[in-house]
């Protein structure tokens, strides 16, 4: 593949003029396959010696017509990005199945079968973007929060654990053909932090540097991530990385989601991205929004100057994004805030001082 | 050119170099008093917290690491921004990792040349910190104006040019250093500071200027009152040229216009080096204003000052029983009436506490624990009150009773108390209370409320039931609806159409007040009760309409749609077959297996655990209920107050059809009973298979052996009388925190147990090894799904598993004649090995189910009606 890198710069061109469409839920829609345990296995693993049903990022290597045809079924649907089927695909994160030597395999072929599938499309649609953003998990551990009650010091993961972890990871990522880094669905800021040390070491070492989407995760009403900062908090706490953009996906549907979308979009200086899930999961741990309401409201969150990308997390499905991608046709792209050397600094929550 | 902000607060005291009393913590290894050291800074407004473990006798980074790990599990100290105070770069970078918001790092400098410098620079840059740079270069540190000014300049290019550095998050210290020493060459240093400062800012644009202002007066240590009043004074001139922060303590900040003239005069000869003897002048009268000024130490009684009527109102509302029953004579000492001291401070205080709760601002422990103050303060008033002969006038009476069948009270309790202590009576009949009893009781008592409560399906029938009985009877009170089964929808569709009067349902206890508020008042209620039917109107429509895609397969058209079992993994048989009993057991050893979450949700505080006792809003108050409730339970267990018992069995089955078939012995010759199993009829997703338990066990002709087992566990003998004991003492508190434990434990003995049987009762997974938080998950193969849960959710099967069991004999658990268990922490199902078998919800059915069920189960097709209600589409 020799095509040129997307600059981040590049990437900030194409948001000024329109809203980009992002692609919807991986997880729920591999769910609706209902593959069994052989089936996740496929011939390489078929005697693994720990259960693999579940690992979804596996079936990038012993299902990959289906990763593709997920991809496809949302490119179709008129996503300008698509997310590599990554979210677990690191060291640490791995190691509940035994599997954390395949994390930088997983990457790789993830970001090279995604890459492939969006040249399908610009094979016959040369002038519509389909970039590939190469997903970075938060991770099944936390490095802000104690597994254990009895002694709130104790982590069960490391800042310089999580750093190594991402770095392989994020390098897997571009040498698949990723166009994009992404960051996404933060809980924890600490997390978040060592990630983006990781991914900028990584553009260090290679000597040019991809565009960052950074997304973080605001886990109830009590509006604050999981590891108890609020929207505002986790911004100022990774601007240092000066991603392309910001956002919020999952846990919450639009609905729940919209004040924190509105005050992510007052203060950054970043575009803004969101991805919200298809509303809360019901009794079942299904999915009940349909595409039309979401694209409604997703359609008043651009004409109010919200967004910049938008898509989908859990429960989302093509027709979800077919809908939101009409729904927000034509409609204006926000533009990001002019940063005014305001003084932040954040905790739990945010300190800022006006100049 | 700029707005000044508010000076910026920096709190000084978690600094080992700066403060004795946080050195000795830290060295002593005493985290939590040290970690309190920072809360009082934050509460006493520091807005950032700086701190230092540079200290020779330390190990300076794993100090650091450990308070700052420590730190972030205290919302209430971490919601501020932190400043890393280290002189050694491996302490400033280990702290950095572990901090996830955005600190600021003091300090680096020139000192060792500008290679480290732009190095570590680049790095704070990368781990996202904002950072204090010293005024220090490579000939040492700076004294004057001019070498200030100078080094902090270079630093600023540096930083923006080369690294860029954001120049807003670049704050300079040009060195406080202290004045009036007796040297000469000292006296200009605050001129010196102030002076470059306004230099730097004009030089510097967006940079800022910090400092830590206690060294200017260190030369007055011993003279807090003086000291004060020379960082007051500083403050004032410095902030004025444009300092914008100060690492200072908060708590001993005087105000400039405070200080008394003569001292004010005398110290600002000195900041300002405005005469030669400005130093000696000060002394002559330092000696006056001697103070020891101890502001920041204030101790927490202060509050016993205050007159009596806020004192009462600061016990309701920090829960603090120790005073209360001399605090409450005093105030009945000074009333014309006892009864006064309810209606006036008491009352009001309580008004307090609604207020706080209904704001959100307290949660609902500490509701309950300023009910226990309040209780204790009317049960200090009675005697007299009764002497006075005077009723009391409470707002409303309500009766609460938990319905015939049912034995769970936990949620009604607190309603109760949280009635209350809104000046409600209540009159609170208790569990398993029949319908005539509840409806006398409200007659002769002429109650204004009645409200019912129910965790169990049936309940839901006796709620009917008693709305029904309060048509006939000619009721015309409103009937309140609560508890773990009730909903919303059920009360609207099933309940509300049996009685005109009003039928309101209740989701939670903080939601009682505003509802019985509106019934009590004769305004309120009929536009309240309007919206209400209109609500459920709208909540009725929606029922009916509900579901549309939900498509009903016939009951033939689900049974062919089976789940298909893999016959080749089928358990082995059980390697201790046949019923075991457990007559007293080891509960301590079940504390391991508890799920918290559901404990914190009985006190309306949401979140999962562990991660609940760190959450930013419920987490201070989590940490102490859990406190709480392990201290009650080292004394339930520890002093035998309640027992736990179990009983457990595996027996020979083959499925038939929806049946299972329970077989007298291995020969499998004959039927000794049947289970009888309901099927999910509703169209699934995907087309996923119509359950049903029986589904899990191989079926009759199959020739293979297979089995299922029964248990039946409880932890609460005792639990009942032990709550009673506290009620007693008007202590509802701690009653209802033994009955939640109990509750607990029987889970965590379900858990256990279940461990036990498949390890090595069954056997079936002898090297099986999860932890807890797995248990939980329920990542074990096999399943136990309890009748009356969504499985298998018709009650009656209970009887049968006692029966097999032999349980009221052999431990003495019952069943009401709802199939409630008692003692009510109880847990009872059945054991499914295949490790296909999986929970699911059997969901709605339809008639032609409920009849063939009926013919199962001999019974007739009203009976069968009654006992599947909830589950009749």
């Amino acid at each position: 593949m020799n095509r040129s890198k997307l600059t981040p710069a590049a990437l900030r061109a194409q948001l000024q003029q329109r809203i980009f469409i992002l692609d919807g839920a991986m997880g729920t829609m591999i769910q609706q396959r209902t593959l069994d345990e052989a089936d996740y296995r496929g011939s390489e693993f078929a005697d693994w010696a720990s259960d693999l049903k579940g690992n979804n990022d596996l079936l990038v290597l012993t299902q990959p017509a289906l990763i593709a045809d997920i991809h496809r079924q949302y490119l179709q649907a008129g996503a300008d990005i698509i997310e590599t089927n990554t979210f677990n695909a690191t060291t640490i994160a791995m190691a509940d199945y035994h599997m954390s030597h395949l994390a930088a395999r997983i990457n790789r072929e993830a970001a090279a079968l995604a890459r492939q599938v969006c040249d399908e499309f610009l094979a016959t649609e040369p002038h519509k973007p389909r970039y590939v953003a190469g997903v970075l998990g938060p991770t099944n551990r936390t490095a802000s929060i104690s597994p254990d009650v009895n002694d709130p010091g104790y982590r069960n993961v490391s800042f310089d654990e999580l750093v190594i972890a991402y770095m392989e990871a994020t390098l897997a990522l571009v040498e698949g053909g990723a166009d994009i880094i992404m960051l996404e669905t933060i809980f924890d800021t600490l997390n978040a932090k060592a990630a983006a040390f990781a991914v900028l070491q990584v553009f260090d070492e290679l000597g040019y540097s991809l565009p960052v989407m950074i997304s973080g995760t605001i886990t109830d009403a009590s509006g604050r991530t999981l590891s108890g900062q609020t929207t505002e908090a986790f911004y100022h706490s990774l601007a240092h990385v000066e991603p392309v953009c910001f956002g919020l996906n999952c846990a919450l549907g639009p609905d729940l989601l919209r004040p924190y979308v509105e005050t992510l979009s007052g203060i950054s200086s970043a575009f803004v991205s969101v991805h919200p899930n298809a509303g809360l999961p019901n009794e079942f741990g299904e999915y009940d929004l349909g595409a039309t309401e979401m694209a409604a409201e997703i359609a008043d969150w651009a004409q109010q100057g919200f967004l910049n990308i938008v898509g989908g997390c859990c429960g989302t499905t093509p027709e979800h994004i077919a809908a939101i991608s009409q729904a927000v046709q034509g409609l204006p792209a926000r533009q990001p805030k002019t940063p005014d050397h305001s003084f932040h600094l954040a905790g739990l929550e945010a300190f800022s001082v006006e100049w | 050119m700029r707005q000044q902000a508010r000076f910026i607060n920096i709190g000084e005291r978690t600094n080992v170099t700066g403060s004795a009393r946080f050195k000795k913590l830290i060295l002593k290894g005493d985290y939590e008093a040290a970690l309190d050291v920072a809360r009082q800074q934050v509460e006493n407004g520091a807005q950032i917290i700086d701190i230092n473990m540079d200290e020779a006798m330390l190990d300076s980074k794993a100090a650091m690491v450990r308070y700052l790990t420590l730190l972030a599990s205290e919302p209430d100290i971490s919601r501020v921004p932190i400043m890393v105070d280290s002189s050694k770069w491996e302490v400033i970078e280990a702290a950095l990792k572990c901090i996830q918001g955005k600190a600021v790092v003091n300090s680096i400098s020139l000192k060792e040349g500008e290679q480290p410098f732009l190095q570590q620079a680049r790095l704070l840059r990368r781990y996202g910190a904002a950072v204090v740079v010293m005024a220090f270069d490579e000939k040492g540190q700076a004294d004057t104006q001019q070498r200030k000014v100078e080094i902090c300049q270079r630093a600023y290019n540096i930083l923006t040019e080369q690294v860029g550095f954001p120049p807003e998050d670049i704050i300079f210290d040009p060195n406080i250093f202290a004045v009036a020493t007796g040297i000469e060459e000292h006296n200009n240093y605050a001129v010196d500071f102030i002076e470059a400062t306004r230099e730097i800012k004009r030089l510097c644009p967006y940079a800022k200027i910090s400092g830590g202002v206690s060294n200017v007066s260190f030369s007055f240590r011993g003279n807090d009152a003086v000291r004060e009043a020379i960082h007051s004074v500083f403050l004032y001139h410095a902030v004025a040229a444009g300092m914008d922060m100060g690492i200072v303590n908060a708590g001993q900040l005087t105000v400039y216009d405070d200080i008394p003239l003569l001292l004010r005069e005398r110290v600002e000869d000195v900041i300002l080096n405005r005469r030669d003897d400005g130093t000696e002048r000060l002394l002559e009268v330092a000696a006056q204003f001697k103070g020891d000024g101890s502001v920041a130490e204030k101790v927490d009684d202060a509050w016993r000052s205050l007159p009596v009527g806020k004192r009462l109102e600061h016990a309701l509302v920090k829960g603090i029983t120790d005073f209360i029953e001399l605090d409450t004579e005093e105030a009945r000492q000074q009333a014309e009436k006892p009864l006064h001291v309810i209606e006036g401070p008491l009352m009001d205080g309580m008004n307090v506490v609604g207020d706080l709760f209904g704001e959100g601002k307290m949660f609902l422990p500490q509701v309950v624990k300023s009910a226990r103050v309040m209780k204790k303060a009317v049960a200090y008033l009675q005697p007299y009150i009764e002497q006075d002969k005077a009723g009391g006038q409470a707002q409303g009476k309500i009766l609460l009773a938990t319905v015939k069948g049912d034995v769970h009270d936990i949620g009604k309790n607190i309603v109760g108390v949280v009635l209350q202590c809104n000046n409600f009576e209540v009159i609170d009949l208790g569990v398993m209370v029949s319908c005539a009893e509840i409806l006398r009781v409200a007659k002769e008592r002429n109650v204004d409320v009645i409200g019912l409560s129910g965790l169990i399906t049936p309940s839901l029938d006796e709620m009917v039931y008693v709305a029904k009985e309060m048509t006939r009877l000619g009721f015309t009170i409103p009937l309140l609806i609560g508890g773990a089964t009730t909903s919303k929808a059920h009360t609207a569709v099933k309940i509300a159409p049996h009685y005109q009067h009003g039928v309101v349902y209740v989701p939670n206890a903080s939601r009682s007040v505003s509802v019985v508020q509106s019934l009590i008042s004769a305004d309120a209620k009929p536009p309240y009760l309007a919206r209400v039917t209109e609500e459920y109107r709208i909540a009725v429509e929606q029922h009916l309409r509900s579901r549309p895609g939900e498509k009903m397969l016939s009951l033939s058209a689900a049974r062919d749609n089976k789940f298909q079992l893999d016959l080749t993994k089928v358990a082995p048989a059980p390697v201790q077959p046949g019923v075991h009993y457990w007559q007293d057991v080891d509960l301590q050893q079940l504390r391991d297996y508890i799920d918290w979450t559901p404990f914190f949700l009985t006190w309306q505080l949401s979140g999962k655990f562990p991660a609940i006792l760190n959450h930013p809003e419920v987490g201070l108050e989590a940490r102490k209920v859990y406190q709480d409730a392990n201290a009650l339970m080292d004394q339930m267990i520890q002093q035998k107050r309640i027992a736990g018992k179990a009983a457990f069995g595996f027996f020979p089955a083959n499925s038939d059809g929806d049946d299972i078939i329970i077989y007298t012995d291995d020969s499998r010759q004959t039927e000794r009973c049947r289970l009888h199993g309901l099927r999910q009829q509703l169209a699934l997703r995907n087309n996923a298979p119509n359950c049903c338990l029986s589904d899990f066990i191989a079926p009759v002709g199959s020739g293979i052996a297979d089995y299922v087992g029964a248990f039946a566990v409880t932890s609460g003998f005792g639990a009942d009388e032990f709550a009673a004991e506290f009620v007693k003492v008007h202590d509802d508190y701690n009653s209802i925190m033994v009955k939640a434990l109990a509750d607990r434990l029987a889970e965590a003995l379900a858990e256990y147990l279940h461990m036990q049987v498949r390890r090595q009762y069954w056997g079936y997974a002898a090297d099986e090894t999860l932890d807890n938080e797995q248990l939980i998950r329920e990542l074990y193969q096999g399943i136990r799904p309890a009748p009356g849960y969504p499985a298998c959710p018709e009650h009656t099967e209970k009887g049968t598993l006692f029966q097999l069991l032999d349980v009221e004999a052999q431990i003495g658990m019952k069943l009401t004649e709802s199939y409630a268990m008692w003692p009510g922490a109880a847990v009872s199902g059945w054991y499914f090995a295949h490790p296909d078998s999986k929970y699911f919800a059997v969901s709605k059915i339809d008639a032609e189910q409920v009849a063939d069920y009926a013919q199962r189960k001999d019974w007739d097709l009203a009976t069968a009606e009654m006992w599947l209600g909830p589950n009749i589409r």
